[in-house]
């Protein structure tokens, strides 16, 4: 397949996070990781909600949907469910240069390998992952693009040729309208994820994901910028902290009763 | 330019309408402490527009300096022109750290200007400090709050957002003095975003509720959220839920507490018919006292309760409302 997006008027891109399953994930609480072993990788389940409202707007304008992730390469596995859920193409970048990266380094990956695509008409991102949980790299790689974005968008109100309309759940919702290319970062309530049919269940087993490395960014992007290197914040500890200590006093209903009444009386609440 | 020529410790003072966010209070109060460790100034950048009236509250709460950015192009907010008033800001004054609330409104402004500094950003942080070698230090939560990372940032300006409520605004003091700078902005006319309209919609706020009554899946349908309802309504109290109901359209998301809803930290938190899954309880575990009722005894909850009830809530729910209405003698 041609490095250029594939073929259709509009052309979307996806940023899909593959994420541990935090379900079934374990947790070292010595060390304050995570047991990679324990958990298997799931595409970030606010992820689905960007790529259906992505894939609606696909059929609704007849256009194509790309998703990238950067992750290691075991992620190959988790992403082929995004062809099941409306994707064209999946691009995976995987690189020990990409390693360690914090939100910056992420959203320079990211938007090299949109660079290297050609900038899409619209890129939809997830609100924030469940591990890192910063909810940053979605305005970073707007940014980097030098493309308006929204963030908190809960829903999406029309597409034009040149100009989506969304509304942005700020200290208010706001309707406002975005020029293409534009970036917007979805809430979950935005779509609710569709169930892949078993037809595109199988056409997404069969579907091969596109391993990028990083070489194959250098035309569009300074390897400097990459991973743990172009990241500028620092771990500079792990803490693993104390619970608020609670006196954890149980009663039955009938004492409950009494309890609770005798601190709301005394809290000033009754 | 050097690193070393970045200093002071910047406050972005988030307003809509005129009307300042109280997280910009609070985050002055920590900026005063982190600045007299380091012998800096505090800096407040006040974005808007017929803002300048409000330069002095943001001195009486710590500001050494207010820059003030005003124009009509600032009134609503528009992300795009913001970034560009905001750096023009932070070129003038070199801050070494700046502060932003983990607001929507925060969160979709801050990471454009990490992008723009190439600086690092931290996100949700529940502490800031200044460690021995003078490293400015954040601290934040990860893996739903069971580990806390100390983090800190190669490059300057230092970026961090933090949640309403994590910290104490200082005292208002009005005999407070400080300095007000006008920046200029003459931004684009078409920035590429625009505001069409606000949507009016009452937002509960449930980050600054006092009383909390909480309910989860224990509740069997949607029109028993009554009995919820009547007991917060005699407590003074606002209605927060688990994530289930929000998502069953039983009640709106401004409701929902957890992970992918609100944090909250009330005086007192009631949780009915919730088990108390991380995803909830990183919402709520720094709540002052918690109550819990839940038909089973061995609910994650019981951990993060001071006060457990073990009862069916169709019944202790109703018992205690009337128990409360004979105390109030109504
Ligand atoms: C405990 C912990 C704390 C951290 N704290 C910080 C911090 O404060 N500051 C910081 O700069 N870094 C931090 N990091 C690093 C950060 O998590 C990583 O850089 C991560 O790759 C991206 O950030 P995120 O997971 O927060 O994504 P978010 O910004 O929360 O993700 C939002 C959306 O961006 C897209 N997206 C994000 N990552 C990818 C990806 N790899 N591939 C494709 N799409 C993606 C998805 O659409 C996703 O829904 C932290 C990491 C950990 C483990
Ligand atoms: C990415 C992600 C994000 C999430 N974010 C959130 C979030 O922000 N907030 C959130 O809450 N959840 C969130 N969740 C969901 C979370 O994992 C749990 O599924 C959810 O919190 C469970 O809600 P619950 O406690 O109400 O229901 P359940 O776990 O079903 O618990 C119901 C409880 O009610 C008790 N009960 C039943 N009947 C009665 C009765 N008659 N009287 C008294 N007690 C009774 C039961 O003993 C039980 O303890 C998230 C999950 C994921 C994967």
């Amino acid at each position: 397949m041609d490095d250029a997006i594939m073929e259709g008027s509009f052309k979307i891109v996806v940023l899909m996070k593959p994420v541990p399953d935090m379900e079934k994930v374990k947790f070292n609480v010595e060390k304050g990781t995570i047991e990679r072993e324990s958990s298997e990788l799931v595409i970030n389940p606010f992820d689905l909600h960007a790529l259906e409202v992505a894939a609606q707007i696909k059929e609704k304008v007849n256009g194509t949907v790309t998703t990238i992730s950067m992750a290691p390469p075991h992620a190959a596995d988790a992403l082929k469910e995004s062809i099941a859920r409306g994707s064209d193409r999946a691009i995976l970048l995987s690189d020990r240069k990409f390693g360690g990266a914090d939100t910056l380094a992420t959203a320079y990956a990211l938007a090299s390998a949109i660079r290297k695509l050609g900038i899409p008409d619209l890129i939809v991102a997830g609100e924030k992952s469940v591990d890192g949980d910063t909810a940053q790299v979605p305005p970073l790689v707007a940014e980097m693009l030098g493309i308006p974005h929204a963030s908190y968008v809960s829903k999406v109100i029309d597409i034009k040729e040149k100009a989506i309309e969304v509304i942005t759940e700020q200290e208010a919702p706001y309707r406002v309208e975005l020029r293409l290319p534009a970036l917007i970062q979805v809430t979950k309530e935005v779509a609710k994820p569709r169930v892949p049919t078993l037809k595109d269940k199988l056409k997404a087993k069969k579907y091969e994901i596109e391993v990028w490395s990083a070489d194959k960014l250098s035309d569009v992007a300074n390897p400097d910028f990459f991973g743990l290197k172009g990241s500028p914040t620092w771990v500079s500890k792990i803490i693993v902290p104390k619970p608020k200590p609670r006196s954890k006093q149980v009663f039955n209903a009938e004492e409950g009763i009494k309890k609770i009444i005798e601190i709301l009386s005394k809290e000033g609440v009754i | 330019m050097s690193q070393e020529d970045y200093s002071g410790f910047m406050v972005f003072a988030e307003q809509h309408d005129g009307v300042i966010h109280p997280v910009t209070f609070e985050l002055l109060g920590k900026a005063r402490e982190l600045a007299e460790k380091k012998g800096s100034k505090v800096y407040a950048a006040l974005l808007g527009y017929n803002v300048g009236s409000l330069s002095s509250e943001l001195i009486y709460y710590g500001a050494d300096r207010v820059y003030v950015v005003d124009s009509e192009k600032l009134k609503v907010f528009d992300v795009m022109h913001y970034k560009d008033a905001f750096l023009k800001v932070i070129e003038k004054a070199k801050p070494e750290a700046i502060l932003m609330g983990a607001t929507n409104t925060g969160r979709t402004l801050a990471p454009r200007i990490s992008a723009a500094l190439k600086t690092g950003l931290t996100a949700d942080c529940t502490d800031l400090f200044i460690d021995e070698k003078g490293n400015f230090i954040q601290v934040r939560p990860a893996f739903s709050g069971n580990i806390f990372a100390h983090i800190g940032t190669k490059t300057k300006p230092a970026m961090a957002t933090v949640r309403y409520r994590t910290f104490k605004a200082i005292e208002k003091d009005t005999s407070r003095k400080g300095e007000v700078e006008k920046v200029e902005y003459s931004g684009p006319d078409d920035t590429g975003y625009k505001v069409l309209e606000k949507i009016p919609r009452e937002k509960v706020n449930i980050s600054d509720a006092e009383v909390i009554v909480a309910v989860g899946k224990g509740l069997k349908k949607k029109e028993d959220l009554k009995i919820i309802e009547d007991l917060a309504k005699l407590l003074n109290a606002t209605v927060g839920a688990s994530r289930p109901l929000v998502d069953d359209d039983w009640i709106s998301r401004d409701h929902q507490v957890g992970f992918s809803g609100n944090i909250v930290k009330p005086k007192i938190y009631i949780a009915i018919g919730i088990s108390g899954s991380p995803q909830h309880t990183v919402g709520m575990k720094d709540s002052g006292i918690v109550i819990s009722i839940n038909k089973d005894p061995n609910a994650p909850i019981a951990e993060y309760s001071d006060y457990f009830i073990v009862g069916d809530l169709y019944e202790v729910v109703p018992k205690l409302i009337e128990e409360i209405k004979k105390k109030k003698g109504t």
